[in-house]
């Protein structure tokens, strides 16, 4: 199975079709999982409700991570939950993306020297897309990283590279 | 020319056709890279423990049920002691009402037993001849002159 997953080395014209179909239906449709560990989840929320309405972008909260395709990492990532986290996108279904959100997930934020307890950096656990500036970021900087993703996902592509000898080494 | 059970197959038929198509091409296009983490149970993050079946003893409810009146009574107690002074003794009689009510439940409740730990043993009663029903402790040997001298 995953009959479109790495499984070509070259480019035609039907992959080239199956590709911008699979890229326009993934980008218009990232359901994000519905959790905040901090006070970056107001925003998030202040993002999904009526004014800034998440919604119209196909951005719809899930509370699960089967249903996920995002992961919007809103809020300080202490040491503890670093682990659920990882565990968290492990069991995200394929293909997943992860947004930090604010500086505490971008770098440990006001803890990034005596925060004992946070982990400096999100990405240290979960390879991250998008990074998010703010303390806590404006509804619209959460918005402008969404659209930010979309564009990266728009230039996804379905056909394995082809490892040379010297990238090999 | 279809009958109206006829529409009714074709919508069964359709819904059918369309599930079944939905999920095989989702299975043919998905990425299928599974690991462990990914085929655990999904508990919010934690490793999932133990049996999804989980027994408590029944002797909670009780125990819940009664912390919760009698939080709710001290909830009612802050703003009474607040106002006390400013209402007087008829403050006091309808709150000694509202608390001796409350308390006779609670002797009953305990008269019952409920509040022992220790599981009381079941008093099941049962037919002696010539006695009638009796409870179980109840002993044939010490009574059995007795149902003798009755006969």
């Amino acid at each position: 199975m995953g009959m479109l997953d790495k499984k070509y080395h070259d480019s035609n014209i039907i992959i080239v079709g199956l590709e911008s179909a699979l890229n326009w239906a993934r980008k218009n449709s990232l359901w994000y999982e519905q959790f905040g560990l901090a006070c970056c989840a107001i925003e998030m929320m202040a993002t999904a409700a009526s004014r800034y309405d998440f919604d119209r972008f196909g951005i719809i909260p899930r509370s699960s991570p089967r249903q996920a395709d995002v992961m919007i990492v809103a809020g300080t990532v202490t040491m503890k939950m670093a682990s659920r986290i990882l565990r968290l996108y492990e069991q995200m279904s394929e293909p997943r993306y992860v947004i930090s959100m604010g500086s505490c997930s971008n770098c440990g934020g006001p803890y990034w020297e005596h925060g004992y307890h946070v982990l400096k950096g999100v990405d240290k656990v979960v390879p991250v897309d998008v990074y998010v500036p703010g303390c806590p970021p404006r509804p619209e900087a959460l918005l402008e990283g969404f659209l930010k993703l979309q564009e990266k996902i728009t230039g996804e592509t379905i056909i394995e590279k082809k490892v040379t000898e010297t990238e090999k080494v | 020319m279809l009958t109206d059970f006829g529409y009714i197959l074709l919508f069964i038929l359709t819904g059918a056709i369309f599930v079944g198509v939905a999920l095989s091409v989702a299975k043919l296009i998905r990425p299928h890279r599974p690991n462990e983490a990914k085929l655990m149970t999904y508990e919010c993050g934690e490793i999932p423990f133990g049996d999804a079946r989980v027994q408590f003893n029944n002797r909670f409810y009780i125990i819940g049920l009664m912390f919760l009146i009698f939080e709710v009574e001290i909830l009612l107690l802050f703003p009474w002691a607040v106002v006390f002074k400013d209402i007087g003794w008829f403050a006091f009689f309808a709150m000694f009402v509202f608390v001796f009510l409350i308390f006779i439940g609670f002797i009953y409740e305990l008269g019952k037993g409920q509040l022992q730990w220790d599981i009381p043993k079941p008093r099941i009663p049962r037919y002696v001849e010539g006695v009638g029903v009796v409870d179980d402790d109840y002993n044939e040997e010490e009574n059995a002159e007795q149902v003798v001298e009755l006969n």
